[in-house]
């Protein structure tokens, strides 16, 4: 157990300092870069507080649908291999939900303020 | 970028004067965009009245292409020529660059007054007359373009439906790393293969928002035909389609400005034959993970240490865009 404040909080604080604080000292390329660089440290606190829990929900997903135990990327590449082969399609039963619900997750942690996101959320709401 | 010091500044002034009329030299020259063997180049050319606007296509002595795809400046040019006497908005090309010139491969075309950043397009009150329209003379141009007798075209890369899966697979497989929803989308694909009997066209290859020179009376001018094959003409108006060029207007499918039905329309009575809205849609989700594709590979020139910025590093994580437009389009929820 490591010590306050969290991993995702320290993230947060050198956002906020580049967002805040140094951006507005900078012009052209490097106040662009600034940007893209507080946007990422953004992802990094969104993975940090989103993905233990969602990998872990994932891998039991991935567990029940292939029947088959192992780390999550091995588990990924058995889907892969299954899809690839066509053993394994929409019509198979938990495939679909699965593929939205790691997408999601992926989304809401990547590009949460993404066009088609915001509308697959809409539609998950009215589905 | 200008003054003096740059190299090409004088030689592109002699042939500015050699080959445009009235020339007297150039001014204003600046590097517009392009990677580290393409570039594009603005500047103007002075004479006794207006000074003449223009753009510079090209490539340094001896650049290696850009992509193994590319088709070089010369091949280019020859398509925007075409391109102009079939009708397609295009450029003028005025020179295409000699050896003996020493600028490098390439070309000076005109430079068309407009916009291409696609969120000024569909934001800026500038627009608001053109927009209604845009989806429909899409449909008109890429109609012209298809049109255009193969027998003229310059020699080009043949590229049905089943090398461009295959060229997008290879990419994705050496990559490495596992995504589902690509291999459901590469499975919905290889199911959905338009059949090889279909008559193949010159295809743009790159026809969006971006691409588009576009003023407050519609379209000026079709750019960049640097990825231009022979292919299936629906994979053009399917690739504008892609939600990645609607700039967050999800409801606008083509380019975010407007509806397949416009275009489709535009097309069909500008004389390319009848749409077929399932190739389209294959075009579609085929282009969706294109697109994917390539935000992953970026991320190969960052770790490989080729190229470290954040900039480069952070598009590897929009892939995921791709992937939620793939699953609503072969797998709504709704």
């Amino acid at each position: 157990m490591q010590d306050q404040p969290t991993a995702s909080e320290l993230v947060e604080a050198v956002a906020d300092f580049i967002r805040n604080h140094a951006m507005p000292q900078l012009q052209g390329h490097a106040a662009f870069h600034a940007r893209v660089a507080a946007n990422a440290l953004d992802i990094v606190r969104r993975e940090l507080d989103v993905a233990p829990a969602a990998n872990a929900e994932e891998t039991s997903r991935l567990k029940a649908l292939l029947g088959t135990d192992g780390p999550l990327e091995d588990l990924n590449r058995e889907l892969c291999r299954l899809i690839e082969m066509g053993e394994v399609g929409l019509d198979t039963p938990g495939l679909k939900d699965h593929l939205w619900r790691t997408t999601l997750t992926k989304l809401s942690i990547d590009q949460p303020n993404y066009s088609g996101y915001r509308r697959a959320l809409d539609e998950e709401a009215n589905a | 970028m200008a003054g003096g010091s740059n190299p090409i500044e004088a030689p592109l002034a002699d042939v500015v004067k050699g080959h445009i009329k009235g020339a007297t030299g150039i001014s204003g020259l600046k590097r517009l965009s392009g990677g580290a063997s393409q570039e594009t180049w603005s500047f103007d050319a002075t004479t006794a009245g207006e000074p003449v606007p223009l753009i510079l296509r090209r490539a340094p002595d001896g650049a290696r292409p850009p992509s193994e795809t590319a088709v070089g400046l010369a091949t280019e040019a020859k398509l925007i020529e075409l391109a102009a006497t079939a009708g397609v908005p295009v450029p003028t090309v005025h020179y295409v660059l000699a050896k003996e010139d020493g600028v490098g491969d390439g070309f000076i075309m005109n430079r068309v007054a407009g916009e291409t950043i696609a969120r000024k397009i569909l934001r800026d009150a500038e627009f608001a007359n053109a927009r209604p329209k845009l989806a429909r003379q899409c449909g008109e141009i890429l109609a012209k373009l298809h049109l255009i007798d193969r027998a003229t075209l310059p020699p080009l890369r043949i590229s049905p439906a089943e090398s461009e899966i295959a060229q997008y697979r290879n990419i994705y497989k050496a990559h490495g790393h596992p995504h589902p929803v690509f291999e459901l989308a590469l499975r919905w694909l290889a199911d959905n293969t338009p059949p090889p009997s279909i008559a193949h066209t010159l295809v743009h290859g790159d026809f969006r928002n971006g691409n588009l020179m576009i003023g407050p009376d519609g379209v000026r001018a079709v750019l960049d035909w640097e990825i231009a094959h022979v292919g299936d003409p629906m994979e053009d108006l399917g690739w504008i389609c892609v939600n990645s060029w609607r700039f967050g207007n999800v409801d606008q499918p083509v380019g975010g400005f407007g509806t397949r039905e416009d275009m489709f329309e535009g097309y069909e009575a500008a004389g390319g034959g009848l749409v077929n809205p399932d190739r389209v849609k294959f075009w579609e989700v085929l282009g969706t993970l294109k697109w994917g594709i390539m935000c992953t590979i970026m991320v190969t020139a960052f770790k490989t240490g080729a190229d470290r910025s954040v900039e480069r590093a952070t598009i590897g994580r929009r892939s995921s865009e791709t992937e939620i437009d793939l699953l609503r389009l072969l797998a709504p929820l709704a």
